[in-house]
């Protein structure tokens, strides 16, 4: 492998693994604010339960999720700094956004969700959260806009006394055409993980206790209840995320036949254009363009997808590529149509089966039902990795359709390494970034199935401090309600207040703590 | 005040809000190993910076994405210039926040010492290995004619670098000490305002011979009286800072060290305007704040975004630091 080879893996590995956890805290900050919000809305100790329990695995992800993050900020130096160089007068101004306008908000304001349990009123609490899942969407928006520039790219003029390109217009960028249905597309994908995981545990919970019903004692049963509707929540989660996911797709489809056709020519391994164009659902052979030993296709369904029209001319690999040697010169401008044609396979089919299971989960639940069936336990243990899945093969098809071009039309992928570096420090830093990623994987697989496991915690303590904060709500004290509720609270403030100083003779030491690390 | 002036005294005021904010976390990731003397008090170190630890990385992540929008010939350059000490910084940093989070998730005696060793040693890498990168800019390394670097590790660590690490990793165990003073109660907190007294000396004594050392190589003389000015307030405050957690106001002692840490930046980032990054080798491949930049417009554009919203986060962050005032101690801690 030379150089170029390395670093592309370099950046794939961090990257795809980096998008394990993404998804997974978009969706679970969101699944949780809702979780606590209906616990303040309601005052039922259950959300309250169900938030701490789905709370743990969203910061068990997060963490992670974070840490690996860090490297996404360097990469384009470290491996690509003519990439760098040649876009950053776009590209930087995104990633710049992004740190300033959403890192800082979901960095802060988790920190206050993660220690604000008991220390601040459970209004602002939950506010926390609701900043926090909105920060990633801000977040993932300005990276979807710098992707997609590479995708499609607007908004900019050619310097050729600089020799980069340059920002004209930061209003296309951010309103690339690209971005605005990739967006949509990616959160709807990202939701289905999250309710994945929160439907899977649920379900196995559920089924554990009534399968086995000597597990189940003594706290469990009354799990049940919160995680039947956990449950619901988890599998309606996945089929809106899975239908959401097919529409914006299906639109994304259409805009990239337009801005890049060779992308959905590989997606379908198509050769040579078609009028009306099949599509393909798998293929036994070689996928080189010569004839397949066995393939299905579904008759005018890519013309279709990619046109609008059933009757719609699809141009093949072997058109654009004649077209491209005209415009960019000789070269080879398919990307690896084996890995293309794959990978959006299997995106559609591992979505569409988490949709399909979603669905049985909530048919099979529906009024009060529970499904106590072997072939139930094995969709469970399913249920979280087919997203995860989607999610994965979707980018390295988007990313690797974009071959052999770094930035579209503009930039060889090979034109964008940093020009000293060597295989040697590359690969270097590919095993050690590789192994430690592997690392970090197993334990956050091996962390969330610890955590996942237990039922249902004790939220005693937080449910004390949400009453003191509503006013009696939940406990009985009707006569604190509306307008009594400050006093109550400097009541409680001060009671806590009077016990440890006189353990501790500060005068400034916190009240005790509910949560620490 | 031309954009690019205004953009690198930007990145540079990131650059420095990060070395004072996560270079107290650093301090008292730094102060988990021998100060604490089991684990409770581990523990409550842990918490002082608990809420607040993530916020400040932010700081870093947003110099570099400052720096990649206004000066990208500086943003390519530096990171693959600095291409191992960097990855070690990240692997560094990567466990380390990890270890916050994962090691009270399992209840085992040698998983907790296991991340315990990653905190200490995951604080103490980068606060070091930053200084000496930082210190880099200043000093310059080997660059060609289209800014490329063409050097090796031999270049990056120089006895000059190495002391800049120095300084960063002495001044972040001190800002750490003093923020443990502010935070803790008991005997962590005396045991914290003894141990900043011992610090003292020798960080003001790598502080002055640093500031000499940088203002001597760099011999732009644009702004040479301004980091002279701003090395004397280094060390004057932790000096100053020694005597005054001495009368026990903690708080006080805390802004001596911020604003010694902000005075150190200040010196270094001083003493580099105009250059960004100085060649050793070619001197055409000395990249300024004029070479090295984004387009007027891109600068406008980011210009736009920083003015309203920089402000927001010095609010929301400063609330978060309100919220989080009251000191804790090992009572604090009840679970083991």
């Amino acid at each position: 492998m030379d150089v170029i080879d390395l670093a592309r893996w370099q950046f794939g590995i961090t990257t795809v693994v980096h998008y394990f956890f993404v998804p997974f805290t978009i969706s679970m900050a969101f699944l949780v604010a809702i979780m606590e919000t209906a616990w303040i809305r309601t005052g039922d100790e259950r959300w309250l339960k169900l938030t701490k329990f789905f709370g743990k695995l969203l910061l068990i992800n997060l963490a992670v999720g974070v840490v690996t993050g860090l490297v996404q900020e360097f990469q384009f130096g470290l491996n690509w700094s003519d990439f760098s160089r040649f876009v950053g007068d776009i590209f930087g101004a995104p990633l710049a956004m992004e740190a300033l306008l959403a890192f800082y908000l979901e960095s802060v304001f988790v920190g206050v969700w993660i220690f604000g349990w008991g220390r601040i009123p459970p209004k602002i609490h939950l506010a926390t959260i609701w900043v926090t899942a909105c920060a990633t969407l801000l977040s993932a928006y300005f990276i979807l806009a710098a992707n997609s520039f590479m995708q499609n790219p607007v908004g900019y003029e050619i310097n050729e006394e600089a020799g980069r390109a340059e920002l004209t217009d930061i209003w296309a960028v951010l309103t690339n055409k690209v971005t605005l249905v990739t967006f949509p597309h990616t959160i709807m994908a990202a939701i289905m993980v999250g309710g994945g995981v929160v439907a899977a545990v649920a379900m196995w919970h559920l089924l554990r206790g009534n399968r086995d019903p000597s597990l189940a004692e003594p706290g469990a049963p009354s799990d049940a209840a919160p995680f039947r509707s956990a449950l619901r929540i988890g599998a309606a989660a996945v089929l809106i995320g899975g239908v959401g996911t097919a529409v914006t797709g299906d639109i994304q489809g259409k805009i990239m036949t337009e801005v890049q056709p060779m992308k959905m020519a590989a997606a379908e391994a198509l050769y040579e254009t078609e009028q009306p164009a099949p599509f393909s659902l798998f293929t036994v052979g070689t996928l080189d363009g010569s004839e397949a030993l066995y393939s299905i296709e579904v008759p005018q369904l890519l013309s279709f997808l990619s046109t609008g029209s059933f009757d719609g001319a699809v141009q093949g690999i072997n058109d654009i590529q004649q077209e491209y040697e005209e415009i960019y010169g000789p070269g080879d401008y398919a990307p690896n149509i084996p890995v293309t044609y794959w990978t959006f396979r299997f995106m559609i089919g591992a979505g569409g089966l988490a949709a399909a299971i979603a669905a049985w989960q909530l048919w099979s639940t529906r009024r009060g039902r529970v499904p106590t069936s072997r072939w139930a336990l094995r969709a469970t243990l399913i249920l979280p990795v087919l997203p995860l899945a989607a999610n994965t093969f979707g980018w390295i098809f988007t990313e690797m359709g974009r071959q052999p071009w770094l930035v579209f039309g503009l930039m060889p992928t090979a034109s964008g390494i940093t020009p000293g570096s060597t295989s040697a420090s590359v690969l270097a830093t590919l095993s050690v970034f590789t192994v430690l990623y592997a690392g970090l994987t197993a334990l956050w697989i091996w962390l969330l199935v610890k955590h996942a496991r237990p039922g249902l915690p004790d939220v005693s303590a937080e449910a004390a401090w949400g009453r003191r904060h509503s006013g009696g709500g939940g406990g009985g004290g009707g006569a604190g309600a509306g307008a009594g509720s400050d006093d109550q609270d400097v009541d409680g403030e001060s009671a806590d207040r009077e016990s440890t100083e006189r353990e501790s003779g500060d005068d400034d030491a916190d009240r005790p703590l509910i949560f620490a690390y | 005040m031309e954009l690019v002036t205004v953009w690198f005294v930007l990145v540079a005021v990131l650059w420095v809000g990060y070395l004072a904010l996560e270079g107290f976390d650093f301090g008292v990731g730094m102060l988990t190993r021998r100060f604490a003397h089991d684990d409770r008090e581990r523990r409550v170190l842990i918490n002082t910076i608990g809420p607040v630890w993530d916020g400040n990385e932010v700081w870093m992540i947003t110099a570099v994405g400052a720096t990649f929008a206004a000066f990208p010939e500086w943003y390519a350059t530096a990171w693959s210039a600095y291409y191992l000490p960097l990855a070690a910084i990240l692997v560094a940093l990567i466990l380390r926040g990890l270890a916050f989070e994962y090691r009270a998730k399992h209840d085992s005696d040698s998983w907790r010492r296991r991340w315990d060793g990653v905190i200490f040693l995951g604080s103490a890498a980068p606060a070091f290995l930053w200084g000496v990168l930082l210190a880099g800019f200043a000093q310059g390394l080997p660059l060609d004619a289209r800014h490329d670097f063409v050097g090796g590790l031999g270049d990056v660590f120089t006895p000059y670098t190495l002391l800049g690490g120095v300084v960063t990793l002495a001044l972040s165990l001190l800002h750490g000490t003093h923020y443990v003073a502010l935070k803790t109660v008991g005997e962590l907190r005396t045991r914290a305002r003894a141990l900043s007294g011992r610090l003292a000396a020798p960080t003001a004594l790598a502080i002055a011979g640093f500031v000499v050392w940088t203002v001597t190589q760099r011999d732009t003389g644009s702004v040479t009286w301004a980091a002279w000015l701003a090395g004397a307030v280094a060390v004057a405050f932790v000096v100053g800072g020694h005597r005054i957690i001495a009368d026990g106001r903690e708080g006080w002692a805390f802004v001596t060290s911020f604003v010694a840490v902000a005075a150190v930046g200040a010196a270094l980032f001083g003493a580099l305007y105009p250059d960004v990054l100085p060649s050793t080798a070619d001197a055409a491949g000395t990249l300024t704040v004029d070479n090295a930049s984004s387009t007027d417009y891109t600068l406008t554009v980011m210009t736009w975004v920083a003015v309203p919203f920089v402000p927001v986060v010095l609010a929301y962050q400063s609330w978060v630091y309100w919220t989080f005032r009251r000191r804790i101690g090992v009572q604090h801690i009840t679970s083991p």
